[in-house]
């Protein structure tokens, strides 16, 4: 229970950051990827998360184990290949078209957006299509 | 320069870094928000309980905001229906990618793995394009 409970507040943090550096607003998101009318807070949203989470991860890794779990999952050992960069142009076309990631817009349907809303049930329905198509074995 | 706000971005995304370490150090995980929710309807999923907790924190905030401060959560551009495309695309290609803006763009690249550098500029890439295309149509 201790577990979930840290879980959900991890979360609520994590949203807290979302909405605070404005992620949640799609024509922030936008202005990033907007090159002639460049806004660039998106650029130090990564570098605030990146710069804390680099430092911390190291740190952290040097336990025997998480409070939690039994061990730190391993990182998973995949290439660099035709999958990896189809898969993420394809994301960025959606996420350029509607200026939602998966998170943002999570948040952002639990504020009854109903755009993001929309986008989350059809994001869903974009993952059951992947899995149709790729079983695993 | 247009609507910058560095300091309001560099404070959120200091908050999102905490997050990520948070849950590496309780569950020994990264925090990639597109496979949390892939997997929470997945049927072999054995930890859908933990997932859920965390997506819920999520919800919770994001109602809050709408009730508080709801010009936080802004307004896509365009209408339901580029919603439903943007999301397919979005769902379909988080999955065959590996991940999205928080595990690749967050945790992958906190890490130095050049997958994830390689991911990042790929998805920026496809969103500057996409952007400018809108633009040039509309």
């Amino acid at each position: 229970m201790k577990g979930n409970l840290a879980a959900w507040a991890a979360g609520a943090l994590f949203a807290l950051g979302l909405v605070i550096s404005g992620m949640t607003r799609p024509e922030k998101v936008i202005g990033f990827l907007d090159v002639r009318q460049w806004d660039a807070s998106l650029a130090f949203v990564m570098a605030g998360a990146i710069g804390v989470h680099a430092v911390l991860l190291r740190l952290i890794s040097r336990r025997s184990a998480p409070v939690f779990a039994p061990a730190f999952k391993p990182a998973p050992a995949k290439s660099i290949g035709g999958r990896l960069l189809a898969g993420s142009a394809i994301f960025g076309v959606g996420w350029g078209l509607a200026g939602y990631c998966p998170g943002p817009a999570i948040v952002a349907a639990g504020g009854l957006n109903v755009k993001a809303v929309v986008f989350v049930a059809s994001m869903t329905v974009g993952m059951y299509v992947y899995r149709k198509l790729h079983p695993k074995p | 320069m247009h609507n910058f706000t560095p300091v309001p971005a560099l404070m959120g995304g200091l908050l999102i870094g905490l997050a990520a370490s948070l849950v590496l150090l309780t569950h020994g995980r990264r925090v990639g928000i597109s496979g949390l929710w892939a997997g929470l309807f997945h049927p072999r999923a054995h930890d859908r309980t933990v997932r859920a907790y965390f997506l819920a924190g999520l919800v919770v905030v994001g109602f809050v905001s709408f009730i508080f401060a709801p010009h936080l959560l802004g307004q896509a551009q365009g209408g339901l229906g580029r919603m439903l495309v943007a999301g397919v695309l979005v769902g379909y290609g988080t999955q065959l990618g590996g991940g999205c803006t928080s595990g690749h763009g967050v945790c992958g690249i906190s890490r130095f793995e050049l997958r994830s550098v390689v991911a990042a500029l790929t998805f920026i890439l496809a969103g500057v394009l996409t952007v400018l295309a809108l633009r040039a149509l509309s």
